[in-house]
């Protein structure tokens, strides 16, 4: 156990080194100077050359590959060249929306996708499962802005259940109604990934000797299936969740533009928009982080469910 | 392959049987077949886009702006008056574009990768799927989007972003098939009789891994249709006036509160193809590899 933290550890640590230094590569390899960008078109070579020092961009490469990986690890990643406020700061105050969004997405989707998947599994080739799979191949066609506006179409628009722009203010009623619409379009097309994992595991599991075995002693079926079969069909499905908790990532970008909600995902189309590329380079580093700390976390998360898994 | 020859008249050759049983799975499951058609209807309706647009996708008449559907303009009109079903139509030529050309780089890149990592193994193996593994951790519609971003969005350059964002993909499913392929007896034989490297993984290993390869292809394109919809939906997409179906959802939700028609029609298109291609590549799956049936 100790030794598999440390070689995962030593693993994300790898990859976080591998990710900063291709950021490194990508900033600078990318044309246009940013102290012309920042400055705009009519600046004149006194101010750009000032400009420069200030960001640093005069030194050597070598020198600023040094600064550039100690302030990360320091955690000054720089400040933003349009807010010129420090870059951690402003990830740090949206990501407590995206963090929340992504989390209670996560619970619908596992809270659906498993008992539908388990659903589909023991009626096999039966209506529910011909039902439950062209459903779960529908939710996963649907590009997430795309399920976005047709909530935002049918239950904004048209039936008037949630505001527009969700607006959120200090009472539940306030947060139910700001997370409802966005963490149920993530939610349902996680729940569609979540269902065809855990129908393909539950039919394998199901064929197991130790199922027929319960079934013969006389284990009443629905403790056969949610006890004894579901524990054992987990694993593929937590592999599932942690995959696509980077899709997710990727999806809620796209969410938070619909339904006009605070997050990552809108300060790195801003960051895009106004080529702010400190704040690049930050938000690229914290999606990494979140990436491979995720991964640790599903991978403890086999042990926790399945002690036969021994993590080396 | 040889056998063909002397089998004749008694059995079919092993590669058509094969064929024969494969499309006889396909057939056996009867929505593969909705796939099919609606993905031919698709592709022939971007290849005529010409002839059965009713109008030019960029001819704006002010007078009729953000008409709702009606006989002169089928879907409407949008905010400058622009017919939404010929939209439609030029907009499907430029996601089947780009999402058969990214798909088909990712394919063959990746498919060389994953070959190449199967076939040396060793450092070179585990320093490869390693970065492999690193390319594919990061979350990939942020990837596509700070490369489209970089780039610029032009229709090349948005090809390129997503054949990137999906090459660990496939180099990961190209790889395994190889390694089980590459301790089998007739790659052993071509060995012995000192085949290049280069002759047995192009003639031998490729053709068995195929099949395999070619579903996640299918499959494929219905996630790179999706992302190029999603990066114009950003504002990373071919840039305006040209017709593309994520363009015109972002044109469109301006107008959302008294226009819904405009964000809906090119968001049923995207949805109709991405199932479509989802059914079509499920079928084909099954059809390929029935004890993957189900699965993704």
């Amino acid at each position: 156990m100790g030794a598999f933290l440390v070689k995962r550890l030593g693993f994300a640590v790898v990859t976080l080194w591998a990710v900063l230094s291709l950021v490194f590569v990508v900033v600078r390899i990318v044309p246009g100077d940013p102290a012309q960008v920042i400055l705009g078109d009519q600046a004149d070579a006194t101010a750009i050359a000032a400009m420069r020092t200030r960001l640093g961009l005069d030194a050597s490469l070598i020198e600023q590959y040094w600064t550039f990986l100690s302030g990360a690890i320091r955690g000054d990643w720089g400040v933003s060249l349009v807010t010129g406020r420090p870059v951690i700061q402003e990830i740090l105050s949206v990501l407590p929306w995206t963090l929340e969004l992504t989390v209670v997405s996560m619970l619908i989707g596992v809270a659906i996708g498993v008992p539908l998947g388990v659903w589909a599994a023991i009626n096999r080739n039966r209506m529910p499962d011909y039902v439950t799979r062209i459903a779960s191949l529908l939710g996963l066609s649907f590009p997430p802005f795309v399920s976005a506006i047709i909530l935002l179409i049918l239950f904004a628009i048209m039936l008037r259940w949630f505001p527009v722009i969700s607006a959120r203010s200090g009472s539940a009623s306030a947060w139910f109604q700001s997370m409802a619409l966005p963490a149920l379009n993530l939610g349902l097309i996680m729940a569609a990934y979540i269902t065809r994992v855990a129908r393909s595991a539950m039919l394998e599991v199901m064929q197991e000797d130790y199922v027929r075995s319960a079934r013969a002693k006389g284990v009443p079926w629905h403790v056969v299936v949610w006890r004894h079969a579901l524990r054992n069909a987990l694993i593929p499905v937590i592999t599932i969740v942690g995959l696509y908790l980077g899709i997710l990532i990727g999806n809620s970008v796209l969410t938070e533009i619909v339904f006009n909600r605070p997050g990552l995902g809108k300060l790195i189309v801003g960051a895009l928009n106004q080529r702010d590329y400190t704040m690049l380079q930050g938000m690229m580093v914290i999606y990494t982080l979140i990436v491979v700390l995720v991964n640790i976390a599903t991978d403890l998360t086999y042990a926790f469910v399945d002690p036969r898994v021994k993590l080396s | 392959m040889s056998a063909s020859v002397h089998d004749a008249g008694q059995a079919a050759p092993p590669r058509l049987r094969w064929l024969a049983a494969t499309i006889g799975a396909f057939n056996a499951n009867k929505t593969s077949w909705v796939g099919l058609v609606i993905v031919v209807a698709v592709i022939l309706a971007a290849v005529l886009a010409p002839i059965i647009a009713p109008h030019d996708p960029l001819e704006q008449n002010i007078l009729s702006r953000l008409q709702p559907p009606h006989d002169d303009y089928y879907l409407g009109t949008d905010y400058f008056g622009r017919d939404i079903l010929s939209r439609l139509l030029y907009g499907a030529r430029i996601s089947l574009v780009i999402g058969v050309a990214s798909t088909v780089i990712a394919l063959v890149l990746g498919s060389l990768i994953g070959i190449l990592a199967g076939w040396y193994g060793g450092k070179f193996d585990v320093v490869v799927m390693q970065t492999m593994d690193i390319l594919l951790a990061f979350p990939s519609l942020i990837l596509g989007l700070i490369l489209v971003a970089m780039l610029g969005p032009s229709m090349e350059n948005i090809t390129i972003a997503i054949a990137l964002t999906s090459i660990p993909s496939f180099a990961r499913i190209a790889r395994a098939p190889t390694i089980s392929v590459k301790e089998r007896d007739y790659i052993e034989a071509g060995r012995a009789l000192a085949f290049s490297d280069v002759r047995i993984m192009a003639g031998h290993i490729l053709p068995n891994i195929f099949p395999e390869i070619l579903v996640m292809g299918s499959l494929w394109l219905a996630n790179a249709i999706r992302t190029e919809a999603s990066l114009a939906f950003i504002g990373l997409g071919v840039k305006p006036p040209t017709a593309t179906w994520g363009g015109m959802i972002r044109e469109g939700f301006e107008n959302i509160l008294d226009s819904y028609w405009l964000v809906l029609a090119p968001s049923l298109a995207i949805l109709i193809i991405v199932f479509a291609l989802n059914i079509l590549g499920d079928g084909l799956r099954d059809a390929i590899d029935p004890k993957l049936k189900g699965e993704r």
